[in-house]
């Protein structure tokens, strides 16, 4: 049964959604604030690359290694970030061409093959790894086993992120300030928040997701170091912010929905169909294509959650 | 504290001044990080510049590689130049290589005066119909044309290997028993090879010679008529051009075909003067898309600027192929090109602001 085709695709739909979830969550809280960042795929190799040289350098046990390397990948990729941030809130630079840059500077070809090579991290298997979380008595057991026991713990510290970004949002003072910068910036300079500091913070910790969500590729999906390991994730994530309409638990919806086309071909060839696995792999991108369409089409965009100040400086003197 | 304020009046010489500065910057930080990671600038920079740009046989290469930005940088320049972020040049040139290689398939054993402009021509359509499906959803629905024609690179990419590696399409060679274990684009028919120039030495690919007289035709059309003037206005003033009665959704379509147009060629130009078959993997590897932007961004979208950056970063991005592997440290490129077009970034803030010191005030805050 837990053979059963539909079975192995949900499971590789949590496998595989679990680094665009991260990513995606990430790019959430910086575009909430206003702040589009196209680096995504970038930071996600950085974070990988830097997540793995932490595995493969830092002694110690096995679990507490794996913690660390997951903080030195979100602080690697934190720090791509606010490159970022420094150029489009200070220097009030094109936010797109910014983005851009930083997925050339750090991505595949850029600073992460720069590291990978120069910290020698190709070619050797990983010292640790996420394993699943647990026992293996519950792995077997029928449907719930692949799906939920075989998954590792970044599965379900996912979810943890979901709620927590979800309950920041809705609940918090700064969640809700937040907010206000992402839709009016003008409104919450004069309510007293501080727009830039705002958009900083938020920028930085979009980053540091986007790198943890690198490390699930380096550190428990495929346990390695390869040159532009995380193929295109970085882009899918962007989309399924949109996808999500700006929402965490649409988020987690979308990024599973997403990795299930990711999974697809492979549980596919496995069974001996021969699908081009081309297809599976545009419809994320052509049904996000499609969400902006029907969103723009039926003139809702700002109230599905767009937030109204995306891609724009704030400059106080020209309000 | 620091103040930024809007320049009034934009000093004409800070326009270049601020590009080169910024290039500056860049390799200022590029030695410091090769400085950290343990690597000599000096002797990488200077095997950079020597396997780039010394000797001939180096420049020829250069030009090669200089050839596809020169497109890409121009699709980009004439898009952003109406605030219209077209970041589909990528796919436009996947999509322009794929309609060029088929023109040339179609018509093997016509002379190479039919065949090329054919290949121009389907290339040209190619990319500006591809780009038009951003530009009719960003026209008419508002759809934003930023995320689609991104995403579209990946459909386009996927395509093409599509093309190559999982059906026996057309473009496929499968004439050959090891056509067949290792899937290829058909080799196109000689009379589809670009003519090269021989100009002392040097060798100028067909398609460059191309590319600079595009370059010349967009700075023609963007400062001389009034296609230009007004595609300026809508760029700098979207409401003041609406008012002043400019079509606004004509010049998207235009603007953006245009720009397609402009990426196809330089798919149509891959095929014929360097790779003579559709190459899936190499043309996907190259990231030419990408790189473009950096190109347009540098050069400030002026169409000439765009050729002489083109040549510059095509030197960096062929003295990255030659010196691959070795000592030379990997992703330098990357690394190379995301500084300089940073700089040039923060440069642009210089442009339009100018900057000043002064004493934080204590009244200010209260006030």
């Amino acid at each position: 049964m837990n053979n059963s085709i539909l079975v192995v695709v949900l499971a590789s739909a949590v496998t595989y959604g679990t680094p665009l979830l991260y990513s995606a969550l990430g790019e959430l809280v910086a575009e909430r604030s206003g702040v589009l960042n196209l680096g995504v795929e970038g930071m996600m190799l950085v974070g990988a690359v830097m997540g793995f040289w932490a595995v493969q350098t830092i002694p110690g046990p096995g679990p507490l290694v794996l913690i660390i390397a997951v903080c030195v990948a979100a602080i690697a990729a934190g720090l791509m970030a606010l490159i970022h941030a420094f150029l489009v809130i200070t220097l009030r630079a094109n936010q797109i061409v910014s983005g851009l840059a930083l997925t050339i500077f750090a991505g595949a070809g850029g600073l992460s093959s720069y590291l990978g090579n120069d910290l020698n991290l190709a070619d050797a298997p990983a010292k640790h790894a996420f394993g699943a979380f647990f026992p293996h008595s519950m792995q077997t057991l029928p449907v719930v086993g692949p799906i939920f026991f075989e998954q590792n713990a970044l599965v379900f510290v996912a979810w943890l992120f979901v709620g927590g970004v979800a309950f920041y949002l809705a609940r918090t003072r700064p969640g809700l300030n937040l907010k206000a910068v992402g839709e009016a910036p003008a409104a919450a300079d004069a309510m007293g928040i501080n727009v830039t500091r705002t958009r900083y913070i938020h920028t930085v910790v979009g980053g540091a997701f986007a790198g943890i969500g690198g490390a699930t590729f380096s550190l428990a999906i495929t346990p390695q170091w390869v040159d532009g390991l995380t193929q295109g994730a970085g882009w899918i994530a962007i989309a399924l912010v949109i996808f999500a309409f700006w929402r965490p638990a649409l988020c987690l919806v979308g990024a599973y929905f997403f990795g299930a086309f990711a999974g697809l071909p492979f549980t596919l060839q496995a069974r001996g169909v021969t699908v081009a696995p081309e297809l599976f792999q545009a419809l994320p991108y052509v049904m996000t294509i499609l969400v902006l369409v029907t969103v723009s089409a039926a003139g809702a965009r700002r109230r599905l959650g767009a937030p109204g100040a995306l891609g724009t400086p704030y400059v106080r003197e020209e309000r | 504290m620091i103040r930024v304020e809007r320049r009034l009046e934009q000093p004409r010489w800070l326009s270049l001044a601020v590009p080169i500065g910024s290039l500056i910057v860049a390799f200022v930080v590029m030695t410091g990080v090769l400085l950290v990671t343990g690597h000599d600038p000096a002797t990488t920079f200077r095997r950079l510049f020597d396997s780039a740009f010394l000797g001939s046989a180096e420049l020829n290469a250069t030009f090669v590689s200089a050839t596809p930005l020169l497109f890409t940088g121009l699709c980009a320049a004439v898009a952003f130049r109406m605030q219209l972020f077209n970041i589909g040049g990528e796919g436009q040139l996947y999509v322009g290589a794929i309609f060029a290689a088929a023109a040339a398939l179609l018509v093997s054993g016509v002379p190479g005066v039919v065949a090329i402009p054919l290949m121009i021509a389907a290339g040209a359509l190619g990319g500006a119909l591809f780009a038009l499906i951003p530009a009719v959803l960003r026209a008419f629905l508002k759809t934003n044309e930023i995320i689609v024609s991104l995403m579209l690179n990946y459909v386009a990419a996927l395509v093409l290997n599509y093309l190559i590696f999982d059906s026996l399409s057309y473009w496929r060679d499968t004439s050959s028993p090891e056509a067949k274990v290792f899937p290829q684009g058909k080799p196109l028919p000689d009379a589809a090879s670009w003519p090269l120039s021989h100009i002392g030495g040097l060798e100028l690919p067909f398609g460059l010679l191309l590319g600079i007289v595009i370059a010349g035709v967009v700075w023609v059309l963007y400062s001389r008529t009034r296609f230009g003037f007004e595609v300026q206005v809508i760029g700098d003033s979207p409401r003041a051009a609406t008012y002043a009665g400019m079509r606004t959704r004509r010049k998207i379509l235009a603007v953006m075909a245009l720009s397609g147009a402009i990426a196809g060629i330089g798919g149509a130009s891959q095929d014929g003067d360097v790779r003579h078959l559709l190459d899936a993997r190499g043309l996907s590897a190259a990231g030419y898309g990408y790189a473009g932007i950096v190109v347009a961004a540098l050069a400030r979208y002026n169409p000439f600027a765009v050729v002489l950056v083109a040549f510059l970063l095509g030197g960096i991005q062929n003295a990255g192929y030659t010196l691959q592997g070795a000592d030379f440290p990997s992703g330098l490129v990357g690394v190379m090109q995301g500084l300089i077009l940073f700089c040039a970034l923060g440069g642009e803030l210089l442009i339009r602001h100018r900057i000043r010191f002064e004493r934080r005030r204590p009244a200010e805050s209260v006030a």
